[in-house]
């Protein structure tokens, strides 16, 4: 064995420089499986109209008077924002990294010389123009029911959707990777994923909108990272938030994006040390 | 010098272990057994750059677990590993652009598009400029015969069409050591041939280092004039594939063809009868004594046509493995712990 120290690694933003350079190629590939998938994407799309229905209950309920300051326009804003939110930001990725890491095929990911948190990332950005193409009908439905409601004039407020946008998106990502991790440690993350949709309902606002909630849940979703991938978006794109309500909250919404994508990574990382490369 | 530097390497497994059946089922609810298992255990070997090795051992011997740490997926529990001097399981970069894994029962190709979208994926990602990208993938789907297949799905390719359009996408960066295991599974017999002569070609052309698994011995004797031999993790033997057999079965076959029927008795005369029918048999003789046994022959019996030939691999390994390498051990040539190059 030689005693040479082994050459030093490229340092990170070397990394993710390269993975830029390769960003367009992945993406282009993966919208091309996305449309390979496009009767189960579609499917799947559907799946997600758990806010319609919500949507008509809270209109009838709102029917006899608004509840809190939810009239039945504002519920119909939040619904409408809530599917588009959702179809920008979700991520399956718990349940991909779960199978991989079973069968072991995340094994040719990791063989490539780019991170496979990198192509995970591409796997799942290349689904947002196919959404685009589906959430499109439900932006019409929200600009023609709710325009006098949604965020337009003020651009700060402009700029903190975006940013809460790319900050929920971020937050989801970096939650499905820890929770993915934990099928390099036990058989399956499948369980903790599927508890994590539970509540993920209850606290991010997805079922029922936080405001309308008992007051001893709403003050767990607004300590709880949840409302921030969904809730606090929604709440920016139908005006909901003061100026200076949703700059508090998009600092705490990228807090929470800091640690849990620190998280993510030191239980990635722990977890590729115990990968058993099932297979082959 | 080396390109690939094995010592002392251990992997083990943490293994669940259950007694069928439904009770016991629930009782590792309640209390889960494990058993750590040795995958391999104090491997050392090396491998010189442009060196073609075969990789050989019984299922289960620890053989593709090996393949996983030098390939960077598996984190050895002991030992070092380097290969071109790069830690393996820290998959540097720069690391995973001087190798390939192909195995033959897992697969890089992206299932639901053609090997096409695949090459352009590898293309981007291991930085190979578009023009010897291009080049590569023309030549290698030439002499692999595999034309229009890239641009098929690939779930509905064959298993073979697979194997072969996956070893395009494992060569296209031109890496400078190639990890196969088992290369040519599910190949007809006549792509096995081609599938050999183009890795010979490969690292003939580029110098690359080539460690083979393989359970079609023709493979091994074809590509690799070393071999290393694993068993139960253990290293058994490691040098010239000619002195394994020489060492294991120190005899020679004579194949003999008839013009006329012999007396069986007149055969078994010369050597130990391996098969006889009227025509031909087969005669297993000591190596020192196989031409005065084909002088006898020659003056004895009506011979149309005479072979001498070394046993065939496999029955050199099934007497190997049966033996659990306790035979070659004793007079091995490079033993365990010496991990000098083979030039």
């Amino acid at each position: 064995m030689t005693d040479a120290a082994a050459p030093a690694r490229p340092t990170a933003a070397a990394e993710l420089t390269r993975a830029i350079r390769a960003f367009p190629t992945l993406l282009r590939i993966g919208v091309a499986e996305v449309v390979a998938y496009r009767a189960e994407f579609l499917v799947w799309i559907l799946t997600t109209n758990m806010p319609m229905v919500m949507l008509a209950l809270w209109h009838a309920v709102a029917a006899d008077g608004p509840v809190g300051r939810f009239d039945q326009t504002q519920f119909t804003a939040y619904y409408l924002g809530v599917l588009v939110v959702r179809l920008a930001t979700s991520n399956w990725m718990a349940w991909q990294m779960s199978m991989e890491i079973r069968d072991g095929t995340l094994s040719a990911k990791l063989l490539r010389p780019i991170h496979p948190l990198y192509s995970y990332a591409a796997d799942h950005l290349a689904a947002i123009p196919m959404r685009v193409l589906v959430v499109s009908p439900i932006v019409a439905a929200l600009i023609a029911t709710s325009w006098g409601r949604l965020v337009r004039h003020d651009p700060k407020l402009l700029l903190i959707l975006l940013a809460s946008l790319l900050g929920a998106w971020l937050l989801v990502y970096f939650s499905m990777v820890l929770l993915g991790s934990i099928a390099f440690f036990v058989d399956s993350a499948m369980g903790p994923f599927e508890l994590w949709i539970g509540v993920h309902a209850i606290f991010s606002g997805y079922l029922i909108p936080l405001e309308v909630l008992p007051v001893w849940v709403r003050g767990a979703a607004n300590v709880l990272p949840f409302r921030f991938m969904l809730a606090f978006p929604v709440e920016a794109l139908v005006g909901l938030l003061s100026p200076a309500q949703a700059l508090r909250l998009l600092g705490a919404q990228w807090l929470y994006v800091a640690v849990t994508g620190w998280l993510a990574l030191r239980a990635w990382r722990a977890g590729i040390r115990r990968y058993a490369a099932f297979g082959g | 010098m080396a390109m690939i530097e094995v010592h002392n390497l251990t992997k083990s497994y943490r293994v669940h272990k259950r007694a069928p059946g439904i009770a016991a089922a629930l009782r590792s609810v309640l209390k889960r057994r494990y058993e750590t298992v040795k995958a391999v255990e104090d491997l050392s070997f090396a491998i010189a750059e442009g060196e073609r090795v075969g990789f050989l051992g019984p299922n289960g011997a620890g053989k593709t677990t090996t393949l996983k740490v030098l390939a960077g997926l598996l984190h050895p529990t002991s030992g070092d590993v380097r290969v071109g001097d790069y830690v393996p399981y820290t998959r540097d970069p720069r690391f995973l652009k001087l190798i390939t894994l192909v195995m033959g029962q897992k697969q890089q190709l992206l299932w639901d598009l053609p090997p096409a979208d695949t090459y352009a994926m590898n293309r981007a990602i291991y930085e190979v400029p578009r023009a010897q990208a291009d080049e590569t993938v023309r030549t290698l789907t030439e002499l692999l015969e595999i034309g229009d297949l890239i641009h098929k799905p690939t779930r509905q390719l064959s298993l073979g069409e697979r194997m072969k359009c996956e070893l395009v996408a494992a060569l296209l960066h031109r890496p400078r050591v190639l990890f196969l295991d088992e290369p040519t599974i599910g190949l007809d017999v006549s792509m096995q041939a081609k599938m050999r002569d183009f890795v010979r070609d490969y690292n003939e052309r580029f110098g690359a280092a080539v460690l083979l698994t393989s359970h079609y011995m023709d493979d091994v004797v074809a590509l690799c004039p070393r071999i290393v031999v694993i068993d139960r993790g253990h290293l058994i033997y490691d040098g010239d594939l000619r002195e394994l057999v020489r060492r294991v079965r120190p005899d020679k076959h004579v194949t003999i063809r008839f013009s006329k029927p012999v007396d069986k008795a007149d055969l078994a005369r010369l050597g130990t009868v391996v098969s006889a029918d009227a025509a031909q048999a087969v005669l297993s003789v000591p190596a020192a004594q196989a031409s005065a046994v084909v002088r006898d022959a020659l003056a004895a019996l009506p011979i149309v046509d005479l072979t001498i030939e070394e046993p065939p691999l496999e029955e050199v390994m099934r007497e190997l493995f049966h033996a659990g390498g306790r035979e070659p051990s004793k007079q091995d040539p490079v033993g365990p712990g010496d991990t000098r190059a083979h030039a």
